[in-house]
């Protein structure tokens, strides 16, 4: 069974089809603009000394990131991972938490206990993901058991890259997923490099996406550098996961367009395939198609890129002031105590 | 009150939180229309429904991790692994995230693993193990190995109030060999206090799980010798009641830790570390430690009962201890 290739996303008629207004769009932007923006400064940071161990990016997916976030609900959840700040942005993380985070402090959202992007917060619907990955993709599938049990009509989204889905993990948790119709949607970042490792060594089949026949539900390859497309299906499959449609397969395909870590200088990409893939830079192209299409002025793009450059900042600033964890709080929490289970989210 | 199996007892307060508390529910291979491969859920799934007795794919890893997202969205997931042995295809997913999510990203992960677990009548390499000291080993993992069918169903609803992921160690050559009177109201057992199995003042036996019996059974052979044995039953490994071992230790003055998991990096190292640091101007003899050897479980009757610690090698330590 063939899988279905998007189109991509072409008129403003067919976006506001979608449910996406003139402001939800210079929303995307600004997340998109702001998830690279503190990837960036992170880089800054990292050459200045500020951040311990190494550094990780997701530079050319911020549209699959942005896009996949913006069509979750306010109640969905899920686990992002490392290519995936986009998600954080566009959920409402505040990027000082995330530079406070980057940088080992007393206010990063793991308070100096984990580093880099491996945060969540669980008012936002967000779980830190863990570097075994996709170990947090079959998590997702019990939260979206969870859902089931309860039926409530809320979705999990399970993030996992084109390496990663090599891991048994990923062929149990889509399995069950499958097998139980869960509301869960499945996002393969298919970013085409598993650290130096090409796609065509992890995985025989033509799309990823092709494996959802095996388990039962549909497979969708997008383009990752369009955002509305990337937004588009995740919205279709998202509302289709809650009303009982079950899961989806989503292969968002794209180039990693940096190194695996900060300190990999990807010399194994061949120069082409970064020169091609640059001319489809996602947050050039989204901005392309603001200017033509959405008729966006140059007043409204200032705004938005001084507004973020400002957030940016500010962001920066504040982090820089946050302490150092105290090594007196070094064993706080391994273990949870019973109140804590007094929260929303464990009720 | 009334006499129950340990097994009755475990599926009795698996049944009593199921009916208290809508969130709890069971997920596992085989735990719905069969009831379990040990019958501990057995017309679970008629009561309860399918959506709260859930069989599973062959996939511990889903099971694990399948609770751990249940979890973190407010469930009480108790999962079954149908042999504890099998825990090992669900490493990652214990030791990985469910050990460390609430240190680092602050959401509790309260879920219980039940675990048939230990030897004794062939079951070979891989249904027989006492896998508890590698987890023990993790933090942010609790440890539980009831010895009493009463201490089988308390511990089993503490396990379930619990805020953290529990590892509950039901021991399968207890299931219906061992018998005893468990109120039939609820009741939680707490973690981390020891309960004093045998009384005695000349050597305190420390163990856990059915060593307990073995333990006994021991302890009545050399009181007829004028030898006077305690035996404690730890119940819990993490956490672990160091004081009860400690003032034991220090009351009797010699120590003999004994387990049914293997010797080398086993549990009864940190105690007998623990024993040696703390209390070591009250002894009157080296601590010993009686385990299985380093070796897998082996299958045939013979080598599993050399294997496994018998009443008379207790004996002879206690006899060995003694005599020093």
């Amino acid at each position: 069974m063939a899988v279905r290739e998007a189109e991509p996303v072409g008129s403003l008629q067919e976006v506001h089809d979608v449910g996406l207004d003139r402001e939800d769009l210079f929303g995307i932007y600004r997340s998109m603009l702001t998830a690279r923006g503190i990837e960036e400064r992170g880089h800054i940071l990292y050459k200045q000394g500020k951040i311990p161990g190494s550094f990780y990016t997701g530079r050319g997916n911020e549209a699959s990131a942005v896009g996949v976030a913006t069509a979750m609900g306010a109640d969905d959840v899920g686990c992002p991972l490392q290519r995936d700040m986009g998600v954080h942005i566009a959920r409402g993380v505040e990027p000082w938490r995330i530079f406070a985070q980057y940088m080992g402090r007393a206010d990063g959202p793991t308070k100096g206990r984990d580093g880099n992007v491996h945060i969540g917060d669980a008012r936002l619907g967000l779980h830190a993901m863990v570097s075994h990955l996709p170990a947090m993709l079959p998590v997702a599938v019990g939260m979206g058991l969870a859902f089931r049990i309860r039926e409530e009509r809320r979705v999990a989204i399970a993030w996992c890259g084109e390496g990663a889905a090599a891991r048994g993990d990923a062929h149990e948790g889509m399995n069950l997923a499958g097998v139980r119709r869960l509301p869960v949607v499945f996002v393969i970042d298919n970013n085409q490099w598993a650290y130096s490792t090409p796609a065509h060594l992890g995985h025989a089949v033509d799309h990823l996406a092709d494996r959802a026949a095996a388990y039962g539900f549909e497979g969708v390859v997008v383009d990752g550098t369009d955002v509305l497309a990337v937004y588009r299906e995740a919205k279709r499959a998202i509302d289709k996961a809650r009303d009982g449609g079950g899961p989806t397969l989503i292969e968002s395909v794209t180039l990693r367009m940096e190194g695996h870590a900060v300190h990999d200088d990807a010399s194994y990409v061949p120069r082409e395939m970064f020169e091609e893939w640059a001319r489809r830079d996602p947050i050039d192209r989204y901005r392309t198609w603001l200017r033509d299409t959405a008729a966006m002025t140059d007043a409204e793009e200032d705004e938005i890129t001084a507004g973020v450059k400002r957030l940016l900042n500010e962001s920066l600033q504040r982090a820089e002031e946050s302490p150092q964890p105290d090594p007196a709080t070094l064993l706080d929490g391994v273990f949870a105590t019973q109140d804590e289970l007094d929260t929303p989210h464990h009720k | 009150m009334a006499e129950r199996t340990y097994l009755q007892a475990i599926s009795d307060g698996l049944r009593q939180e199921m009916r208290l508390d809508p969130r709890v529910f069971v997920l596992g291979e085989d735990v719905g229309v069969y009831g379990g491969a040990f019958k501990v859920t057995d017309g679970f799934q008629a009561e309860f429904g399918p959506w709260r007795v859930l069989d599973m794919p062959l996939s511990e890893t889903a099971i694990v991790a399948g609770a751990t997202g249940a979890a973190l969205m407010g469930m009480r997931p108790v999962a079954e692994m149908q042999f504890a042995d099998f825990v090992s295809c669900a490493w990652d997913h214990l030791v990985t995230v469910a050990a460390k999510q609430h240190y680092r990203a602050g959401t509790p992960i309260p879920i219980v693993l039940r675990l048939p677990s230990g030897g004794g009548f062939s079951g070979g390499p891989f249904h027989s193990q006492n896998p508890e000291s590698l987890f023990a080993h993790i933090p942010g993992l609790k440890v539980v190995c009831p010895a009493t069918p009463e201490d089988a169903k308390g511990l089993l609803v503490t396990a379930i109030e619990d805020a953290n992921p529990v590892l509950f160690f039901e021991h399968k050559h207890l299931y219906r060999r061992i018998k005893g009177e468990v109120p039939d109201e609820r009741y939680s057992t707490p973690f981390g206090k020891a309960r004093i199995h045998r009384e005695g003042d000349d050597i305190v036996v420390v163990t856990w799980g059915a060593m307990v019996y073995t333990a006994a059974d021991a302890a009545e052979i050399v009181a007829a010798e004028g030898i006077s044995v305690e035996v404690l039953d730890l119940r819990t490994l993490i956490p672990w009641d160091r004081e009860a071992v400690l003032e034991s230790a220090r009351r009797t003055s010699k120590v003999l830790v004994l387990h049914e998991d293997t010797r080398t990096g086993g549990f009864g190292a940190e105690i007998a570390a623990t024993v040696a640091e703390e209390a070591f101007e009250y002894l009157d003899g080296p601590v010993k430690r009686i385990a299985a050897p380093d070796s897998p479980v082996p299958f045939s009757p013979p080598l599993e009962a050399a294997y496994l610690p018998q009443i008379d090698d207790v004996v002879a330590g206690l006899r060995e201890l003694a005599a020093y």
